[in-house]
């Protein structure tokens, strides 16, 4: 890492599709120099070591394993100029801006005139769920199994359960054909699939028994997993044996940097508060990818980064309207999650974020009312279910409003 | 390398059965005087039992019940450690204690405990008001009714101490044997002859601190035993590291008459805890974590410290208390017979060790056998887990040369786990890994490096962590066939 520069125009933590998107669009817009920096031995982010379809269709309109598209977009930063440097982790975000570093070599500084984080989600762990019993070997998340599976071949069991029934919980399930895993049941407490249809059919496709309305009691075992138990629909308590558990999907923001910084994080989301540019509560940094909310594809995520360093090109110019005053969009109500962005300003620029993002706690069926001071300012159908993308554009804001802005579910009597 | 493997000739002058935190602190003790010391393991690594979960607290002994062994024991413990623990690199976090009243019954107890306190001869102990104790603790509910301070209370490493203790041992000429479970033996013309799942194993003198276990042990060879051990869980909740800014001090309850309560506190690794619960069961091996119970201690952690409510939580783990019957501990040695019996050591072991080493120590002189006490011991310095020490010594990460970090969220560098593979005290299994490193202790449990460790650790640990990557092929085919 001797060519790590101490200053750059723009750096970037984290080489994943959001990362290398938006560096890549800085050089194009003429940025002179832009640094990315990812932890992990090789840049590309989550679809190194996701072996499957669909990837790339957005970005290079091919269909594409998670590996190749991983390649292709640390090719095309790489040709647009950018510097890429892995093994370098990010211990501190300062004000300056400017991150204090740690290399294979020690510890080192770099400023830049602003800085962009795209530091991603992971899944929660057993530990963070609470989830009861002991703690033998073989109960992984799906990012641990897949870069276990993928990159280095190795299998930490071979017939295990599945705890989860969102995109990832399925990815799961691909993960294990590909090494002649087995799963032997998928559990989810919920009494549908998380994610959408056909993919609820897939696990009876493949023989798996998909358990609804299933709690995961206890893990059993000691050096591995050999049991666990479960209460069912029925309230009854089974045990099933089986040698691991495939702790899947609650993804969550990344943001440890974040939250011994002086940046705001927002409660809902558990990433960065930003701006519709992308902006942090400190205007030299900003922010995009699945750091921003749990979680979206990687398509998506590389459309955003690509729009967030727009956005970068133009504060660098001096093209972005002042951070303040700003309108602040606050969720209220137990059935609405997460909103992104948090704060609007006003402004005609066009948004790097042109639309809001919601998630709700729960299967919602309603209005969605947005209010100021108490009245109404616009209000729509809502029917949503959790970890399933919601948008309604930023126009749902009238221009040139300023103060807190509410935004609830008035939801239908059941 | 230590010989996993010994001669049955052997004849060692002690034989400890039991490597937690007691057996490691007797080999150093018993190693420093110039002893040839062996001692048995049996699981995969040592610090498997009661000393692989519990709150990480240097006590004073300040609660103990004056003039028990247990208090005799803590304050030599602590006296030793700091003392010592500059010379073997280990930590020593000088947070203080704030014991809490939340009500006015426990408000009226406080100046019972600071005369206790004193009687344990910790004398600097001082009460403080509501406001005075928010102004120390202002991450502190408001229900607040007063405190008293106890300075001398500090939070270290758990296992760092336990593993420089064996470490200083080994690098004396003890030696260890793991996967070693003793199945009986017999004392004959001053000798014991221990019957092992790794053959036979001899010595002048048995010092059973088999935790757990120790009832049992004694049953085995002596054919009787004087307590009977009665498990005592302890759940924990582990919050992630902006948590640690909530608290400063070592936040203690009033105690009861079975529990020193809900502790919160920081923890070495820059980490806030919650914990323990205290509820007996029979089984002597697993501590099965409850959610409720981890729900209810949550709740706890809130109602003491508000800001927990937006925390994370990044491990739970549980505990087994080795309590017996008796409040003190049960140190027994059997004239005529050169046996030690240490049990007993509920919940106080981390802090009492090297005073309860010294202890068995002063029995063993009644056994009549020479000490000659080295003259110029090896002291190893244990690698450094701990961000920000008052002594300055930097982490792996924070120096040239580390190769990269393999964990990122406790900053673990390849450097160090390929040296503590490599060292005399080298992890067996993926748990005994992560206790001398910390790999995977943080906040993504393995998300982000349990694949780059798997390939790290490929063929190099004898319980692995993924299936057909075994060192010598134990346990490779576990799962069965599908």
């Amino acid at each position: 890492m001797t060519d790590l520069p101490l200053h750059a125009d723009v750096v970037i933590v984290g080489a994943g599709p959001a990362g290398l998107a938006a560096a890549t669009e800085l050089r194009t817009r003429g940025v002179a120099s832009v640094v990315v920096l990812d932890r992990e031995p090789q840049a590309g982010g989550i679809p190194r070591h996701c072996n499957h379809f669909p990837y790339g269709l957005r970005e290079f309109r091919r269909l594409l394993r998670g590996p190749a598209y991983a390649a292709h977009l640390v090719e095309t930063a790489k040709a647009a100029g950018v510097q890429i440097h892995t093994e370098v982790t990010v211990t501190r975000l300062l004000e300056g801006p400017a991150l204090q570093l740690t290399t294979p070599g020690g510890l080192r500084e770099i400023s830049a005139r602003h800085v962009l984080l795209c530091t991603g989600v992971r899944e929660t762990s057993r530990a963070a769920r609470l989830i009861g019993g002991v703690k033998p070997g073989g109960v992984v998340s799906t990012g641990a199994l897949q870069g276990m599976v993928y990159l280095d071949g190795l299998r930490p069991f071979r017939r295990p359960v599945v705890l989860g029934t969102e995109l990832v919980s399925f990815s799961a399930l691909m993960t294990c054909r590909h090494l002649g895993i087995r799963p032997v049941a998928m559990i989810e407490p919920a009494g549908r699939t998380t994610a959408r249809w056909p993919t609820g059919l897939f696990p009876r496709v493949q023989g798996i028994p998909l358990m609804l309305n299933t709690e995961l009691l206890a893990i059993e075992g000691r050096d591995q997993v050999t049991g666990i138990m479960v209460r069912g629909a029925d309230g009854q308590t089974q045990r099933i044996e089986t040698d691991g558990v495939i702790v899947s999907g609650h993804f969550r923001p990344e943001s440890s940097l974040l939250r011994t910084s002086h940046l705001d994080v927002d409660q809902g989301s558990g990433g960065a508060e930003i701006d519709q540019f992308g902006r942090c509560s400190d205007p030299g940094y900003f922010a995009a990818g699945n750091l921003l909310r749990p979680v979206e594809t990687a398509g998506w995520s590389w459309k955003e980064g690509r729009a967030v360093g727009r956005a970068m090109a133009q504060s660098l110019a001096g093209q972005l309207p002042p951070p303040e005053p700003a309108a602040v969009v606050k969720p209220s109500g137990d059935a609405l999650k997460l909103i992104v962005p948090q704060r609007i300003v006003p402004s005609d620029t066009e948004p790097a974020l042109p639309r809001f993002q919601l998630r709700v706690n729960r299967a919602v069926k309603g209005r969605l009312l947005v209010s100021a001071k108490g009245a109404v300012l616009f209000s729509t159908a809502i029917n949503a279910l959790p970890e399933r993308r919601i948008t309604v554009p930023l126009t749902i804001i009238p221009a040139g409003a300023s103060g807190p802005i509410d935004i609830n579910v008035k939801e239908d009597p059941a | 390398m230590p010989p996993d493997r010994i001669n049955d000739r052997t004849l060692f002058d002690a034989v400890i059965i039991g490597g937690g935190v007691i057996g490691c602190a007797i080999a150093r003790r018993l190693t420093l005087d110039g002893w040839r010391i062996i001692l048995l393991e049996k699981a995969h690594d040592i610090l498997d039992g009661a000393s692989k979960g519990n709150s990480a607290i240097l006590h004073t002994g300040f609660d103990a019940p004056p003039g028990s062994l247990e208090a005799r024991c803590m304050a030599a413990g602590y006296a030793e450690y700091l003392e010592i623990h500059k010379k073997l690199g280990l930590p020593l976090i000088r947070s203080g204690a704030l014991v809490l009243a939340w009500s006015d019954e426990e408000e009226a107890r406080l100046p019972a405990l600071m005369d206790q306190a004193r009687e344990n001869a910790v004398d600097n102990v001082s009460l403080l008001s509501a406001a005075e104790t928010r102004k120390l603790e202002p991450g502190l509910s408001s229900a607040i009714k007063a405190s008293f301070q106890v300075p001398g209370e500090y939070l270290i490493d758990p296992w760092s101490a336990p593993h420089a203790y064996l470490l200083q041992a080994i690098a004396n000429q003890a030696v260890l044997l793991r996967d070693c479970k003793v199945t009986g033996g017999h004392f004959d013309n001053g000798q014991w002859r221990l019957d092992t799942s790794q053959g036979v194993v001899r010595g002048k003198i048995v010092i059973n601190a088999a935790g757990l276990y120790a009832d049992i042990v004694d049953d085995r060879l002596l054919g009787k035993h004087d307590f009977t051990i009665h498990p005592r869980k302890g759940q924990f909740i582990v919050y992630d590291k902006p948590a640690a800014s909530l608290a400063s001090h070592i936040l203690l309850p009033v105690p009861s008459a079975t529990t020193k309560g809900i502790v919160v506190c920081r923890t070495a690794f820059g980490n806030l805890l919650v914990g323990p619960t205290a509820e007996e069961q029979d089984d002597r091996q697993n501590a099965g974590l409850v959610p409720e119970t981890l729900a209810a201690l949550r709740q706890r952690g809130e109602e003491i410290l508000p800001g927990l409510a937006h925390e994370d939580v990044t491990a739970i783990y549980a505990g087994l208390r080795p309590a017996s019957e008796f409040k003190d501990y049960q140190i027994h040695a059997r004239a005529g017979q050169n046996y030690v019996t240490v049990g007993g050591i509920r919940s106080t072991g981390l802090s009492s060790a090297l005073g309860v080493a010294r202890h068995v120590q002063a029995l063993c002189e009644g056994f009549d056998q020479d000490r000659n006490p080295l003259a110029d011991p090896i002291w190893p310095q244990v690698g450094n887990l701990v961000d920000d020490r008052d002594d300055k010594r930097p982490r792996d990460w924070q120096c040239p040369g580390n190769d990269g970090i393999v964990c990122h969220c406790e900053l673990v560098t390849r450097r160090e786990i390929e040296s503590v593979l490599s060292d005399p005290l080298a992890p067996q299994s993926l748990a005994g890994l992560k206790r001398r490193t910390r790999v995977t202790m943080g906040r993504c449990q393995g998300f982000y490096c349990s694949a780059a460790l798997a390939k790290l650790t490929h063929g190099r640990l004898k319980h692995p962590m993924v299936e057909g990557d075994s060192a010598d092929r134990v346990g490779a085919d576990k799962v069965g066939n599908d």
